[in-house]
């Protein structure tokens, strides 16, 4: 029997899968009618049963989040699909929309019916034009159907490339027309989100997810996962293996699990580091092999299974080029509110390239965790941690090749050896 | 009152209409200066500032935060090659090094013809296809140096190769930027539902791995 468990898809190979036509086929649509038949507490007590966590990183339970929205308040209600997928090694939001936006439009659809809401938006990030005509079209093509407009609206934002706003209070700001910047809390966005109104901030895989968990029940879902970690999910494997690609699997699936249906690392070479989430998460190397990639498997291991992004490097590749790079990433992409962010990861990128270019001391190291000490846990939002995590995992786990820059004066690595033209380069 | 008359008043009211308060609209308005000016311009943020009645150093103070929103022309196609850590270490570092030389520009520069302008971009979401390159924010997967070329080399001889995942063609940065300010250009339907990484899974699966 297979591994891997296509739901959100299980419908993908077929070409015209991102219609309204070939999502009806599939019974696309009828989950949100059952829903919307159901009390809105049912609904909301279904999705908390079935176990469904926050797919966008953090791993909140869906159901229980739904749930803190006040009802009989007589405000209006607000459901935002975080669709600005822009954490480095995420790739599974993008072409879910791309082949198939009308499972997110119906579980907007559920969602808004859970939360009283009459109006969902979602934002999706402004550098994946194909994507934001797919999901148009699709919502263009509810409406026609009649799924939208009665009662419920979906609304597309499009970003302009601003990764902080894959933060959900700093989506709220730029949705808002303002720089995309965090906000204090509390309060919580379910208390005061969007316009200042209770607003339910979802991930589009986790609201991808609840049509077939509203289709096939809650036990269903909990038939799949770990007994924390329930329903199966998007793995995204990317880097130096034979095979990249989605891997829809029972959460607790392992790397070496995913890397033997993959066809392993590429040919004549091993692994040397990943990410389980992204590059927010604390580096795993080859020791890591067998953690359940569940939300308490990965946090045991010392990291965060994150958006679940595996980016895979082998023994080519220098940590230190690779760490920087996200600190660059990270320095960039500071939205400049918080100094410790906003003048930490600037530092960061400093030492960090003189360790890179060989001109570093032994000292900096120590430097470099005093800093990211002084940033972790310093500012409104989690950037500022997550630029800390390749550091200081790297650091743990690599502090010879650290030495070895300082040591030799310079890099110790070909970059050629890892790019993957390697063969038509020589 | 704004000079420039190719913005369409009328359709930017449209674009304010699809939320609950004006302000929201400011994303889009800009998207839509750059689908007619090619970035935005002073005239699009002074506009914009009047129909959202707020200041236009407000309008000036989101243009400059989000780094898809250009203070000055790019080219007709605007090509981005991630260099963030995967794709960097893959070959986005080697293509992007490439396609400077090549085409005798810096990042952020734009060649003397006006056609192709160049920068490095962050991760966008499609690294089971690294090296990945973009151009209008269209997916160029599974880059080389030698595929990297013959994009630019299309696109300034007005020929550019069609997206991997995307329209049937490469349609213009400022059609590109209408399509951002959420207008329709009838071309959904065009392209692949998916590439083959995107599939591997559910392929494996169907075969009992």
């Amino acid at each position: 029997m297979s591994k891997l468990t296509p739901v959100l898809s299980a419908h993908w190979d077929e070409a015209d899968s991102f219609t309204i036509e070939a999502y009806t086929r599939h019974g696309g649509y009828t989950a949100s009618k059952k829903a919307l038949a159901m009390d809105p507490d049912a609904v909301i007590q279904l999705v908390k049963d079935s176990g469904l966590r926050g797919r966008g990183g953090a791993g909140f339970p869906t159901g229980m989040k739904w749930g803190f929205i006040p009802q009989g308040d007589n405000k209006d209600h607000y459901l935002v699909v975080n669709a600005d997928e822009s954490e480095p090694g995420t790739c599974k939001d993008t072409p879910l929309l791309m082949a198939n936006p009308h499972v997110l439009i119906e579980g907007c659809i559920i969602a808004c019916h859970a939360i009283r809401a009459e109006r969902a938006f979602i934002y999706i990030r402004g550098e994946v034009t194909h994507v934001v005509r797919r999901v148009n079209a699709a919502i263009a093509d509810a409406y026609k159907a009649g799924h939208l407009g009665n009662g419920i609206d979906v609304t597309l934002h499009i970003g302009a490339g601003a990764y902080i706003c894959g933060e959900e209070t700093a989506l709220l700001d730029s949705l808002e027309g303002f720089r995309g910047q965090p906000r204090l809390r509390p309060p919580f966005p379910a208390i005061a989100g969007l316009y200042a109104r209770p607003t339910v901030v979802n991930n589009v895989e986790s609201i991808s997810s609840v049509p077939a968990i509203i289709s096939n029940g809650a036990e269903w879902y909990q038939s799949m996962g770990t007994e924390k970690s329930k329903g199966a999910t998007l793995y995204s494997l990317s880097g130096h293996v034979n095979n990249p690609g989605q891997f829809e699997a029972p959460l607790g699936i392992t790397l070496r699990e995913i890397l033997d249906l993959a066809g392993g690392i590429r040919n004549g070479h091993k692994l040397k580091f990943w990410t389980p989430g992204g590059s927010s998460t604390p580096l795993f190397t080859d020791a890591h092999l067998d953690i359940p990639l569940d939300y308490e498997g990965v946090s045991a291991a010392g990291s965060m299974l994150g958006t679940k992004a595996l980016q895979i490097f082998d023994e080519t590749t220098c940590v230190v080029r690779a760490v920087l790079r996200w600190t660059e990433f990270y320095k960039h992409e500071s939205c400049g509110k918080c100094t410790p962010c906003r003048e930490g990861t600037w530092w960061l990128v400093q030492i960090l390239r003189d360790l890179e270019n060989g001109t570093g001391t032994e000292a900096d190291l120590e430097k470099l965790l005093d800093l990211c000490d002084n940033i972790m846990g310093r500012s409104f939002c989690a950037l500022g941690d997550g630029a800390t995590s390749p550091i200081t995992s790297s650091i743990r786990y690599f502090r010879d090749e650290y030495i070895a820059h300082v040591t030799h004066g310079a890099c110790p690595f070909d970059p050629v050896k890892s790019t993957l033209f390697v063969g038509a380069v020589n | 009152m704004a000079a420039d008359q190719r913005l369409n008043q009328e359709v930017m009211q449209s674009i304010i209409k699809r939320y609950p308060r004006s302000r929201s609209a400011i994303m889009p308005l800009l998207h839509y200066v750059q689908s007619i000016s090619g970035y935005v311009t002073n005239d699009g943020i002074e506009l914009i500032s009047e129909l959202l009645e707020i200041e236009t150093a407000e309008v000036s103070a989101v243009a400059t935060f989000y780094t898809q929103y250009k203070r000055k022309p790019v080219g007709e196609y605007h090509v981005g090659v991630c260099t963030n850590t995967l794709c960097a270490v893959m070959g986005g570092d080697a293509i992007f090094a490439a396609l400077k030389e090549h085409l005798d520009i810096e990042n952020d520069g734009v060649t003397a013809d006006g056609k192709v302008s160049l920068e490095h971009i962050e991760c966008n979401a499609a690294c089971d296809y690294a090296p990945v390159v973009m151009a209008n924010w269209e997916f160029y997967d599974n880059q080389t140096v030698e595929s990297a070329k013959s994009l630019v080399d299309g696109a300034r001889s007005g020929n550019p190769p069609a997206p991997t995942r995307g329209p049937n063609r490469l349609v213009t940065y400022k059609e590109a930027s209408a399509v951002l300010a959420g207008l329709d250009d009838g071309l959904a339907r065009e392209g692949v539902q998916a590439g083959g990484p995107t599939l591997l899974g559910l392929k494996l699966s169907k075969e009992g791995k």
